[in-house]
């Protein structure tokens, strides 16, 4: 368990945030500006809190009332950060073994850097960079591994290189993480627990699942990347027509592609505003998935967009409807409609291992 | 170079000897100044960066005044230096390779603080969090990316000290094989008829040692970026 309580003022700024994260993937996720680097940058040392404490388990990493500041060299924390920092007068192989050679075999061949040992920096692509970034930190043996928007630089193409490694990561090497992120999809990939950040503050924190399927959470994350995440498993595939079955707590979704293998879970986001609702069980529709839901909460927000949380099984949907829709279809607490979801739907970048 | 005879030479030797001292001795200075002008805040800073720059900016006799003054053999300076060390400045080629060195360190300063000034301190800051010690942060990391900067400071410094002439007269003079340059050479040539080739042949040397130095500069600085494989 890693507990952050920090106080900062930076100019006008004021940064007090406090979040408990357990030990594995913890998403800090908020607009630019909101805080989320400082809020790192306090964990790994290199920012000293005006107050507060910062803990992993019983190790003491700063504590302003007994004046506990341990520099980022005793932390034992490795930092990937957003621009890589490589060493530009070091070839890689220099680079990976500046702080140690904790497991390096193993690092290399999880992350796919063999052939670029001997390379240069600025030899390598933005997507190389952070790997061997990733390598380095990891050499250190860190306990715990804090990530500053290492995709935020790279093209879609290279984030989706890289992700498969941290996923790797995290379920091989099992290093907890702080996993600074603007990307709902990859925080909705790799984390188990979200806070989110606001103008220097915590406003929400908890589960993935629930934080993003939260009508409330909308407005935070902005309504196009607002969506429930559900983990499913695999249940079958439909081989003819190229599609996965998956099934969850509130019945089966059917999607385009080849998921896994049998059984095997599979973690998917379905975006809020690609969820249509219906008050009887549609009959002569194109989509594949129909689910039966209770509608658990509506949030009307600013905008002529209107959240809606669903519950389907034991899981969270959430749904983005018009003003308009939701007045005409007279939706309410506690009834019970369908939710229609398009298969095409999720993307590939929506769903992770 | 039959233009030159053996009081030129020496001239010549003496130039260079005084250039390397003075380059060599501020050099460390130099780069610790540097580093924390471009690096820290503290108060005084300002001040630090006017005395700093003084001797650019003052007339040169009134630095090589103001040396006689605080190291010449009574002063204040001067004699607690020559208690200590055993090591006098007035009149002796010491003291012009302590005026060089003094005009030298403020184009010295401008230019290694820019070398530190293009080191991201981010690099720095990986560095720590990897474990990396501050000595070993300097020596592996800030170091030799400021090897650029410190290589145009020396070379520049080492140039100006060759041709320093306001401050080491009025400081040391210009006594032959002790304390007289290449420019108070020619000055001194200059005052006596028929001198001319030899003020020739002198300024000829000057002209090959300062575009020597400028080539060595930029070799080096070419060698540096094709290490960091820049493009």
């Amino acid at each position: 368990m890693i507990s952050v309580d920090i106080k900062k003022r930076l100019g006008d700024f004021q940064l007090d945030l406090q979040f408990d994260a357990p030990t594995s993937v913890t998403a800090i996720f908020g607009r630019s500006g909101s805080g989320k680097t400082s809020a790192v940058n306090a964990v790994a040392g290199l920012l000293r809190p005006d107050a507060g404490r910062i803990a992993i388990g019983d190790a003491v990493l700063f504590d302003q009332a007994s004046k506990i500041h341990l520099s980022p060299q005793q932390r034992r924390i490795g930092y990937v950060f957003q621009d890589a920092r490589l060493f530009p007068h070091m070839t890689v192989m220099r680079n990976l073994n500046y702080g140690g050679s904790h497991d390096a075999d193993r690092v290399i061949a999880v992350l796919g850097l063999e052939q670029l040992l001997d390379r240069m920096p600025a030899h390598l692509s933005g997507g190389e960079r952070q790997r061997v970034a990733l390598g380095r930190a990891l050499m250190c043996d860190p306990q715990l591994l804090l990530m500053d928007e290492p995709l935020a630089a790279l093209d879609a193409p290279r984030k989706a290189e890289i992700l498969p490694f941290i996923e790797r990561l995290r379920d091989e090497m099992q290093v907890p993480m702080l996993y600074v992120s603007h990307d709902v999809s990859e925080v909705a990939r790799l984390a188990t627990t979200l806070v989110v950040i606001e103008d220097g503050r915590v406003t929400i924190a908890g589960p993935v699942g629930t934080v993003l399927s939260q009508p409330e959470t909308v407005p935070l994350v902005g309504p196009r990347a607002a969506g429930a995440v559900i983990e499913t498993k695999v249940a079958g595939r439909l081989l003819d027509d190229g599609l996965t079955e998956l099934a969850f707590s509130g019945g089966r979704i059917v999607l385009p592609g080849l998921l896994g293998v049998l059984r095997q879970t599979v973690r998917i986001r379905i975006p809020a505003q690609d969820v249509i609702l219906a008050k009887q069980a549609p009959a002569g529709l194109s989509a594949l998935n129909v689910l039966p839901v209770t509608i658990t909460r509506i949030e009307y927000g600013r905008g002529p967009g209107v959240a809606v949380g669903l519950k389907a099984g034991k899981d969270q949907l959430l749904a983005r409807v018009t003003r308009r829709s939701a007045l005409r279809m007279e939706l309410a607490v506690g009834q019970q409609i369908y939710a229609i979801i398009k298969a095409t739907a999720v993307g590939p970048e929506d769903i992770g291992s | 170079m039959d233009a030159l005879g053996p009081e030129e030479w020496t001239a010549i030797w003496l130039s260079l000897r005084v250039a390397f001292v003075a380059t060599l001795a501020a050099l460390p200075v130099a780069v610790w100044i540097a580093y924390v002008l471009a690096r820290k805040s503290f108060p005084g800073r300002q001040v630090l960066n006017g005395l700093v720059h003084l001797p650019l900016v003052l007339p040169p006799v009134v630095t090589g005044y103001l040396l006689l003054v605080l190291f010449g053999q009574q002063g204040p300076v001067g004699a607690f230096i020559y208690q200590t060390f055993g090591i006098t400045f007035a009149f002796r080629w010491t003291g012009a390779a302590l005026a060089a060195a003094i005009m030298a360190f403020p184009l010295m300063v401008r230019a290694i603080r820019l070398g530190f000034e293009a080191v991201d301190p981010g690099l720095e800051d990986a560095a720590a969090t990897l474990g990396a010690s501050r000595w070993r942060i300097w020596f592996t990391v800030t170091l030799p990316l400021v090897v650029p900067g410190v290589l145009a400071g020396a070379i520049l410094g080492f140039a100006k000290a060759l041709g320093e002439f306001g401050a080491t007269i009025t400081f040391v003079a210009a006594i032959p094989g002790q304390t007289q340059t290449i420019p108070t050479a020619i000055y001194g040539l200059l005052q006596v008829p028929g001198s001319e080739p030899a003020v020739v042949g002198l300024v000829i040397v000057s002209v090959v040692l300062a575009m020597g130095a400028l080539l060595v500069s930029e070799w080096l600085a070419r060698r540096m970026a094709k290490r960091l494989g820049g493009k």
